[in-house]
């Protein structure tokens, strides 16, 4: 049976009450092809089937794997490469040049899904400065408790290597494990990951002097978006640096950002003032 | 963009060149290193110089690392981009493909988006072709 159309609302619903995350109508094919695996896994015909179960009687445990299963995404290692460019040719200078000779650098990856993100983060940053190991650290953070703890355990299938990681990265900081690839355990150790909701005040964290928060406030209506950035912006150093996704920005959300062009792409830094 | 794809698999050729064909790439095939040194000096002579060549490593005649060799070894291919596809999946082995001279290493099986992604980061995605 195809989801009907009570079906879809109440999925709407509930991963809007959960994440805030506005699924628009005609999405429709995304909550089968995302439910289909629960769906088969419990036995059941199809993602009507399993909607209406978890609604008529709604359980804790299976509500949070719809929310989850909807708003993980599939990513790849230097998703849109310029981001990453400019962290280690403008980025990086500039703060150390500002920041004392053994000040830490705090980097938050905001929904980091299994680790791609903020591993590719310390990758780069271990291979421009021998010290990054000890002056580094990455905040990961995710919805999804399943991808929290992905991300702990720093290991990724052969398809998931495949995505975007240069072989001579491959090669340097991971190795073989069973039928996958394990990060090295000092990288590992320069992430820390754990849960967070953006649309709800944040955890205690930062400061940060870099925040990756991208391609997640295109799921969240205007005000969500404002609200999540103003408390990106409580929590981030004066002279710190926002990465948006490609299709993501601060024009017409939040005035108090300043885009700034890096590279070939573009930052957002705390307008001064303010 | 052009792409040579040496492979002794027809299936794989086909694959591999059915998804650079789609990416905006002019294909070429060749079954083993021998016939796609071959391949570059014919194409040399007729000014179609490959801009990647899609590798397997275990074939007849010629394997794949010999022929990255070989292809180094050769001035007139400098431009060329050579990335292994293989299923050979050892560190060891890929330290030794990246020795070499290959650029890049894809692991077989792979999915048509871990094939752009490759092509993206190395910058060769054809113009127009989004992400």
């Amino acid at each position: 049976m195809t989801l009907t159309a009570t079906s879809f609302d109440w999925v709407r619903q509930l991963v809007h009450r959960e994440s805030a995350i506005v699924l628009q109508p005609g999405k429709e094919y995304l909550v089968e092809a995302r439910l289909l695996p629960m769906a088969q896994q419990r036995g059941l015909a199809g993602v009507s089937e399993l909607v209406e179960a978890v609604r008529t009687r709604p359980d804790p445990a299976s509500t949070r794997r719809i929310v989850e299963a909807l708003t993980t995404n599939e990513t790849s290692w230097f998703r849109d490469g310029d981001p990453f460019m400019a962290l280690t040719g403008t980025v990086l200078p500039q703060l150390l040049a500002a920041r004392g000779p053994n000040e830490r650098l705090n980097i938050w990856s905001a929904a980091s899904s299994s680790g791609q993100e903020p591993y590719t983060i310390a990758m780069l940053l271990s291979d421009a400065m021998p010290d990054a190991p000890n002056r580094v650290s990455i905040t990961a953070t995710d919805l999804s408790r399943e991808m929290v703890e992905r991300t702990r355990a720093g290991r990724f299938s052969q398809l998931e290597i495949n995505r975007g990681l240069p072989a001579p990265m491959l090669v340097r900081h991971f190795t073989r494990a069973g039928n996958g690839w394990e990060i090295s355990p000092t990288l590992r150790k320069m992430v820390h990951a754990s849960e967070c909701n953006l649309a709800v005040p944040f955890p205690r964290m930062g400061p940060f002097d870099v925040v990756y928060l991208r391609n997640v406030l295109i799921y969240f209506d205007l005000a969500t978006k404002q609200a999540i950035l103003q408390r990106v912006r409580q929590i981030m150093r004066p002279d710190g640096w926002l990465f948006l996704g490609a299709a993501e920005t601060t024009l017409g959300v939040d005035d108090n950002w300043e885009r700034v062009v890096v590279g070939r792409g573009s930052a957002y830094r705390p307008r001064k003032g303010n | 963009m052009r792409a040579l794809v040496i492979d002794d698999s027809r299936a794989m050729r086909r694959i591999v060149g059915s998804i650079l064909t789609d990416l905006g790439f002019e294909v070429r095939e060749a079954g083993d290193g021998r016939q796609a040194l071959d391949a570059l000096e014919a194409g040399g002579k007729e000014g179609w110089v490959p801009d990647l060549c899609c590798i397997d490593w275990n074939m007849p005649v010629m394997d794949g690392l010999q022929f990255v060799s070989a292809a180094r070894a050769n001035p007139g291919y400098r431009q060329v981009t050579l990335m292994m596809v293989t299923t050979e999946s050892e560190t060891g082995q890929i330290v030794k493909a990246l020795a070499a001279g290959a650029h890049e290493y894809l692991i077989k099986p792979f999915t048509a988006d871990a094939m752009r992604d490759k092509l993206a980061m190395l910058g060769l995605l054809p113009e127009g072709v989004a992400l």
